[in-house]
């Protein structure tokens, strides 16, 4: 489903990716792991057009998108939940529920997305009418995921979406991006977490300063040596 | 009484036209973050662009009354030209400066300025020499209160005025695009996510901007009849309250700039009335002196705060 080649990106002189590829197939949730720094957000950043890849190829369902802007790549079917979250503070929980579905004309596809959203955050439906600036933590990174469904994605990237957050606040999130996953849509997780990562992905990938060190079914890599020193904490 | 009501009268029209030129600045800067100088020029060519459609009408038809649709006609036209003159600025001169540090867009503001100016200036465009409007209000008074007149011209100028910004309010708090420009502002690149197309939306806010600019110059035009020269002070110092309007009410703010804009005009003209009419400048510098010292995010700005 997606498809990265060799993705180099660079901020001025300062590179960021060397090199990476990665796949993701239709179904999946894929992890990739890493320090901060690693490249993990300029990685998804780079898939969905927000920074331009100095070289490489990235494919989304067959198609080239790394010379896409960012609205073009949301119409294809793919969102993405960026780092922070992306809350419109200016505006209130049902205006932002709205944006996600700014693409999108099928006035009962909304309603029913709409809807989804609301119930797998019931929290949401309760602040409907508040401002998003005044939700805490967890409650705008429920709405960040709850708006890129209502995009209606294929593909859904999540960058960070425990950075934080409570424990308790952590397990609902990976409990919901496993109900999102359940119902049909592709994952691509970007975490720093990795011990929450690799429990609920099928694949994982581990990024090093800019390069793919260790790729693999995510309970192998949570039982390697490596990762477990290095990401895990177990010595 | 009378006076009170003559001057609140003269507020009132003078405080819409600078909220509808307020509204320019602010909607330009709430999306890019920069102070579009240039939206003076704008209004003075919404000014000369319906003297010249109208004398050009009144002209080729020979009418011999003014018809009663014609200053509408105008208004369109005028419009239509500083909408267009609008895209171009912002897809010429500020597009591809968008990755660019903000002062180079600021000088380049400047620049775009100045050249409209000047070519306002050329023979063959506006010249150098004041001209009059022709009449395309009827002269009348419609009402009167005590020794107060309340002319058909104020009436039909204050409706357009509060019109236009019930509409723009409308637009950008009640529709999708409106929800667009409100999440462009607040931060492109998510907005980006959301398939907003951002360069669009950045142009649709030009052209929105700079039809209101020509519908201040029109209004103008038509309240003072005489239009000077496009390089006249009396057009920066018009720019420069407007821009006054815009920071004391919240830049970036639609409903600031409105108010900031009704507020100026009655400080400025109640100030002139009561006080002392050489000043009328001074009131208005002094608010935006007094907002800047102790509510520098202006009457309805507000600081985000940003949560973790």
């Amino acid at each position: 489903m997606l498809e990265i080649r060799d993705l180099v990106v660079s901020y001025g002189a300062v590179r960021a990716l060397h090199g990476v590829s990665l796949r993701v197939e239709r179904g999946e949730i894929v992890t990739l792991i890493g320090c901060n720094g690693a490249g993990k957000s300029t990685t998804l950043r780079a898939v969905s057009g927000m920074v331009r890849p100095a070289s490489g190829t990235i494919e989304f369902e067959g198609r080239s998108i790394a010379r896409m802007k960012p609205h073009e790549i949301v119409r294809l079917g793919m969102a993405h939940c960026p780092e922070g979250r992306g809350i419109f503070a200016n505006m209130t929980v049902e205006e932002n529920l709205r944006l996600g579905a700014f693409t999108r004309d099928d006035a009962e596809g909304i309603a029913a997305d709409h809807e989804r959203a609301l119930t797998l955050f019931p929290r949401l439906r309760e602040r409907l009418r508040q401002s998003a600036g005044t939700l805490s933590g967890g409650e705008q990174q429920m709405l960040a995921i709850g708006r890129a469904i209502l995009t209606r994605p294929r593909l859904l990237l999540l960058d960070e979406p425990s950075l934080g957050l409570a424990p308790q606040v952590v397990r609902t999130i990976f409990q919901i991006i496993r109900e999102i996953n359940a119902a049909g849509t592709t994952i691509l997780l970007v975490e720093q977490n990795a011990h929450m990562a690799l429990k609920v992905a099928h694949r994982a990938y581990v990024l090093e300063v800019g390069k793919i060190e260790m790729e693999g079914p995510a309970a192998d890599l949570a039982a390697s040596d490596e990762v477990r020193k290095a990401y895990l904490g177990v010595a | 009484m009378d006076q009170f009501l003559q001057t609140l009268m003269g507020a009132l029209a003078i405080g819409s036209l600078y909220a509808l030129i307020a509204l320019g600045y602010t909607m330009v800067y709430g999306i890019l973050k920069f102070i579009n100088f240039a939206h003076s020029d704008v209004v003075v060519l919404g000014a000369w662009g319906s003297l010249v459609f109208a004398r050009w009408a009144e002209r080729t038809a020979g009418w011999s009354q003014t018809p009663w649709y014609l200053g509408g006609v105008v208004l369109i036209a005028a419009m239509v030209l500083c909408g267009t003159v609008g895209f171009l600025v912002e897809r010429l001169a500020y597009k591809p400066l968008r990755r660019a540090p903000r002062i180079n867009v600021l000088i380049t503001a400047i620049g775009v300025s100045l050249f409209l100016q000047n070519t306002g200036q050329l023979e063959a465009v506006f010249g150098t020499r004041p001209a009059s409007i022709p009449r395309l209000v009827g002269d009348r008074t419609i009402a009167q209160i005590g020794l107060v007149k309340i002319e058909m011209l104020d009436v039909v100028g204050l409706f357009t005025a509060l019109s236009f910004m019930l509409g723009l309010d409308w637009l950008v708090f009640r529709t999708k695009i409106g929800r667009a420009m409100r999440a462009v502002s607040f931060n492109p690149q998510t907005a980006g996510l959301m398939g907003v197309p951002v360069d669009r939306v950045i142009s649709f806010t030009f052209v929105l901007g700079s039809m209101l600019a020509a519908t201040g110059g029109f209004l103008w035009a038509l309240k003072y009849s005489q239009v000077n020269q496009p390089a006249d002070t009396g057009w920066t110092l018009l720019g420069l309250k407007a821009f006054v309007a815009a920071v004391v009410g919240g830049i970036g703010n639609v409903r600031g700039a409105m108010l900031g804009g009704l507020a100026i005009g009655l400080l400025e003209q109640f100030g002139s009335a009561y006080l002392s009419s050489s000043l009328s400048d001074v009131y208005v510098f002094s608010l935006l002196i007094v907002v800047l010292l102790f509510r520098p995010s202006g009457i309805l700005g507000s600081t985000a705060v940003e949560k973790v």
